[in-house]
């Protein structure tokens, strides 16, 4: 394939990550991922499913460079990657205004003056449906769903054009889940973003991804688009899991 | 998190304003010279003319009070000031590093934890020598630091890996700015309650440094060297015991009371 036309591609990448409980802090390597080849094209959602345990997180902590793959190779195609948590109550400092963490992403760049930043914040609340009157709020002050929505702010302030979604709305009511699924649906459009949507929940990754990854024990067992994997699954394990959503 | 009002923040905010107010006017002005020796009455009882009485030398108690917690405070603050810098220094490279520098910081903090303060100080004063104010802050600075290390090193590692700090490195902020300007104001929790106490502790330190007699030196009042004169004579004039004694226990109950008022409005935020 074209390379222009990808977001990220993986080459037999295995990965792990380091556990403490070795003498003297020494850590303990922990062997997740074997052998992990996919890419990632430009503007397609892509959905990553599997049970919880079968290394993710671990998939996307080392897409984005938090961990060493011990082997193979992560290439990114696009600039600074970003990501969005499952858990809106830990993914933003309580200690200060939404105001605030979402004009750090440009105070860390350095390049824009003051009304510049406040200008790219506002211009960015808008485009993830949040009212004004939210800048000065803290985040404990917001809901679930606001708080995804300053995530989402936050992460796209620098103009990403890959997005990793770890779980993004399960810790949120279906009502508020149907609502960020449009908003990021209605963003990748807007930005030209490309998603890898990590999810356990099939039917949302039914409803959002072109392309789905089925993960078992840190090995990818079978990719294809939505419409096959869901309606003509080839292995036993990708139909263990549609059963097991009926 | 929501700030409520509680009962033991605003009393002890109350008392301990007051209580520094009447210190930083015991450094400009106080009723009578604290060291002057007067030919007036020697051991008078107190009075409205002498709050709390006077001394062997005729002087007036209550103005020596107000200097000497002067002293006993400056001296606290200072210490407590550079321990609780240091200190949270040392916590926050090892939390959020971890790694050797850890082991290596956090060992050597144990070997220092495992003297008791009060002796550590005395080590210390002995090798810089006794009477000096600067020496007794230096070595109480120093005993202080390995509590704060222990304190902000668990609220850091705690933090080190929350996912707002993963969103700060993953825009590429780098380490200095996530340990200070991300980490650091969500550690104030624990780290405001640890100094009330690490402030009552310096002045009781203090205290006890002077009453043994290897903190200030006279004409000098400290409340610990007051207490240590007093003792002489208790049965003469108990009013000097009682007044140094109490204006210890005002100073170390207020600021306890806002340590206990911080943790309950902060309780279980970490």
């Amino acid at each position: 394939m074209n390379e222009k036309e990808l977001a990220l591609s993986l080459r037999h990448v295995y990965s792990g990550y380091s556990d403490g409980g070795g003498r003297f802090g020494k850590k303990v390597r922990q062997e997740v991922l074997h052998d992990v080849t996919f890419d990632v094209r430009q503007g397609e959602i892509l959905g990553l499913v599997g049970e919880s345990g079968t290394g993710k997180s671990t998939l996307a902590r080392t897409i984005l460079g938090m961990v060493k793959p011990d082997q193979g190779e992560v290439v990114h195609y696009t600039k600074r990657p970003q990501m969005i948590f499952q858990d809106p109550y830990s993914s933003l400092n309580p200690f200060y205004s939404v105001e605030w963490t979402l004009e750090e992403p440009l105070r860390v760049y350095g390049k824009y003056g003051r009304e510049e930043r406040k200008r790219r914040v506002r211009e960015m609340l808008e485009r993830v449906e949040l009212p004004p009157e939210c800048l000065k709020a803290k985040p404990a002050a917001l809901s679930g769903g606001q708080r995804q929505r300053v995530s989402i702010a936050a992460a796209l302030l620098r103009r990403p054009r890959f997005l990793i979604a770890d779980e993004p709305v399960s810790a949120l009511d279906v009502t508020v889940q149907a609502q960020i699924l449009d908003l990021l649906r209605a963003l990748r459009k807007e930005l030209a973003l490309s998603y890898l949507f990590i999810s356990h929940d099939l039917n949302v990754v039914y409803q959002l991804c072109d392309r789905v990854l089925v993960m078992k024990q840190g090995r990818i067992v079978e990719q294809g688009t939505a419409e096959a994997i869901f309606g003509h699954p080839q292995e036993d394990y990708t139909k263990q899991l549609l059963a097991a959503a009926e | 998190m929501k700030k409520r009002g509680n009962g033991f923040l605003a009393a002890g905010l109350l008392l301990a304003g007051t209580l520094a107010a009447l210190v930083l006017l015991g450094m400009f002005w106080t009723p009578y010279d604290p060291n002057a020796m007067s030919a007036g009455p020697k051991f008078d009882s107190p009075s409205l003319a002498h709050l709390l009485g006077t001394d062997n030398f005729g002087r007036d108690i209550f103005s020596r009070v107000l200097q000497g917690a002067g002293t006993t405070v400056s001296i606290a603050l200072a210490a407590l000031a550079g321990g609780a810098v240091c200190g949270t220094a040392v916590g926050a490279v090892t939390g959020y590093c971890g790694g050797a520098a850890d082991e290596v910081l956090m060992r050597l903090n144990d070997a220092l934890t495992a003297f008791p303060s009060i002796l550590l100080a005395l080590v210390v004063i002995s090798i810089l020598g006794p009477g000096s104010r600067f020496h007794v802050t230096l070595a109480l600075g120093l005993v202080f630091i390995p509590s704060f290390a222990r304190v902000s090193r668990t609220a850091f590692a705690a933090l080190r890996d929350v996912n707002y700090v993963k969103s700060a490195r993953l825009m590429g902020a780098p380490g200095w700015r996530i340990v200070l300007v991300h980490i650091l104001p969500n550690t104030l929790p624990v780290l405001l309650p640890a100094l009330t106490i690490g402030f009552n502790n310096a002045v009781l330190a203090e205290a006890s440094m002077s009453f043994l007699g290897i903190g200030v030196t006279p004409p000098e009042a400290s409340l610990g060297y007051m207490l240590s004169e007093a003792q002489g004579m208790l049965f003469a004039a108990p009013w000097y015991a009682a007044g140094t004694g109490f204006a210890i226990v005002l100073l170390v109950f207020s600021v306890g009371l806002i340590g206990e008022g911080l943790r309950q409005r902060d309780g279980g935020v970490l």
